[in-house]
């Protein structure tokens, strides 16, 4: 059977180029970076040449980029190395709702550690009102962290805006950008961000191995310490080919960004026009417009994610689910709960993320395969639209215990 | 994830639907993740003159597991005396679903509730009437 990957949000597959010039770096360059020899002189080119990539995809200097083990370990460098730094300044940080976990949990720690969170709320759209963050900004405000695109809906924050407002007052800005760098343009200068986190698996590049960008000038408090690597902000023998891997992908995905961008912004709003044109009772979460190309997040009536995922996974194509049922905690996405969505909504979605491999036939393919998979769902289901009043908030939180 | 049995059922679910003029209908709920059941019963009688479950069917909304713990278990209990389904014990429909993560117990077992649920709706209609 044919398999059709469209869970690029999640991973992607590492690109041939990419590959290519990883390979080096495995056993033949295989030095260590920090030796005299000529071993080390290999290694230190390979770290310098994916330094200056990635610096120039955004618009930094080189030695503003600290290479780091991921997405997740460059959220939790920004913001508690900020946090340290900066804590004889104040102990306030403002933040969304709807950051990826890795930043969510990285602040509920702080608040275990005597800071202060503000969690922003957004709009049904996904957007964070620029008017409730300036209000949020007190004397104690050191640190203001919102992301660039959301993982699940796509919505594109109007980070320039925040930037500049963060700067007027003096705070510091970190986006975590894991889901737009190599996608939609990022210029650290004109956006006045101050720190950026980046993930080489999401753009065809590694896993386990990301960026934190940071302003020079900015303080940070390392939290891997050591023979002082990177600038003494993140220690330990660097992981060179993921690196290199990390600075080709970046490479790739900045030549193919115009292009590539258009292409799946063009079949993302077939595959919605055509879902919403062949099943009732959908919606698509997320701004129709400002959101990551390629993204797609549906809501179905009456029906739970995870079997829909299942049948689709049967039908060979690869997609997710922000369901209760489909999460460790049982809990539906608080990304979609924080657009507004009801329990019953949550359990019904379905994110499509589209990526380079996807073509047209891709996409009818899906369109073709899943009225029916929904139709047999909902004849499954004992909700139906005279009776989901009742059960739209089952499972709530509330009515737990 | 899951066993081979409940991917088999919950591909092509045994029983599913409404069942027209059913005899009672049992509406359970799991909050949670907020699952929902109903299961809907046929009474007849045996030859010994017993009350049975003479015909089964579910309604889910709910994962995989879900959906295949309703199918197993309206297999299972179809043609069973009402006093027998009634005691279906929750461990033995978990035996019948052969594997399932323990985050998925809840709902693996929630078809026996609905069953009970179902009898009891049955016997108080027939109190009343
Ligand atoms: C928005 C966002 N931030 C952070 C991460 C974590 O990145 P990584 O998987 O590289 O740790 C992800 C991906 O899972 C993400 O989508
Ligand atoms: S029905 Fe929600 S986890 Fe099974």
């Amino acid at each position: 059977m044919k398999r059709i990957y469209m869970d690029h949000a999640a991973t992607s597959p590492l690109d041939a180029e990419v590959l290519k010039a990883m390979e080096p770096f495995f056993s033949e360059k295989f030095g260590n970076s920090s030796s005299l020899h000529s071993f080390g002189k290999e290694a230190k080119g390979g770290l310098d040449w994916a330094r200056e990539k990635v610096a120039e995809a955004i618009n930094a200097k080189p030695k503003e980029i600290i290479f780091t083990s991921g997405g997740t370990e460059s959220d939790n460098l920004a913001l508690k190395g900020i946090a340290y730094a900066y804590r004889s300044k104040g102990n306030h940080i403002i933040t969304t709702k709807i950051e990826h976990h890795a930043v969510l949990h990285t602040c509920e720690f702080l608040e275990k550690n005597g800071f202060d969170v503000t969690y922003l709320g957004v709009d049904k759209y996904g957007f964070v009102d620029l008017d409730e963050l300036r209000n949020a900004i007190t004397d104690k405000t050191i640190l203001v962290s919102v992301m660039h695109a959301n993982n699940e809906i796509g919505t594109i924050e109007p980070v320039e805006e925040i930037g500049k407002i963060c700067r007027e007052n003096g705070v510091k800005f970190h986006t975590d950008a894991v889901q737009t760098a190599g996608k939609v343009p990022i210029d650290v200068e004109k956006m006045n961000i101050d720190a950026l986190s980046i993930s080489g698996h999401k753009i065809y590049g590694p896993k386990g191995v990301g960026v934190l960008y940071l302003r020079e000038g900015t303080s940070l408090e390392p939290q891997t310490l050591g023979g002082g690597h990177e600038f003494g902000k993140r220690s330990g023998t660097e992981n060179i080919a993921g690196i290199v891997g990390l600075g080709k992908a970046m490479e790739l995905a900045v030549k193919r960004m115009a292009r590539e961008s258009v292409r799946l912004a063009l079949l993302q709003d077939k595959l919605s026009d055509k879902i919403q044109e062949r099943v009732d009772g959908v919606k698509l979460n997320g701004h129709p417009e400002k959101r990551l190309p390629g993204n797609a997040n549906f809501s179905f009536d009456f029906i739970e994610g995870e079997g829909l995922i299942m049948h689709l996974d049967m039908e060979g194509i690869a997609a997710s689910t922000g369901s209760a049922c489909s999460t460790k905690s049982l809990e539906p996405s608080h990304v979609l709960t924080a657009i507004g969505l009801s329990h019953v909504q949550a359990h019904g979605s379905l994110r499509i993320s589209l990526g380079k491999d996807n073509t047209e036939e891709d996409v009818d393919y899906l369109v073709g395969v899943l009225p029916p998979i929904i139709k047999k769902l909902r004849e499954m289901s004992p909700l139906n639209k005279d009776n989901v009043k009742e059960f739209e908030n089952f499972g709530d939180s509330e009515h737990k215990h | 994830m899951y066993g081979d049995k409940v991917m088999e059922h919950f591909r092509n679910p045994h029983n599913f639907g409404e069942l027209k003029d059913a005899d009672a209908v049992g509406k359970v709920g799991n909050p949670t993740c907020g699952d929902l059941m109903w299961i809907y019963i046929k009474v007849g009688k045996n030859e010994k003159g017993e009350e049975i479950i003479s015909d089964i069917t579910f309604k889910t909304f709910g994962c995989v597991a879900a959906i295949a713990n309703s199918s197993i278990l309206t297999d299972m209990v179809k043609g069973w005396t009402l006093e027998k389904a009634e005691k279906v014990s929750k461990e033995d429909l978990l035996k019948e679903m052969d594997g399932v993560p323990p985050i998925k117990i809840h709902c693996s077992i929630l078809a026996a509730d609905g069953v009970k649920a179902a009898i009891k709706e049955y016997r108080e209609k027939k109190r009343k009437e």
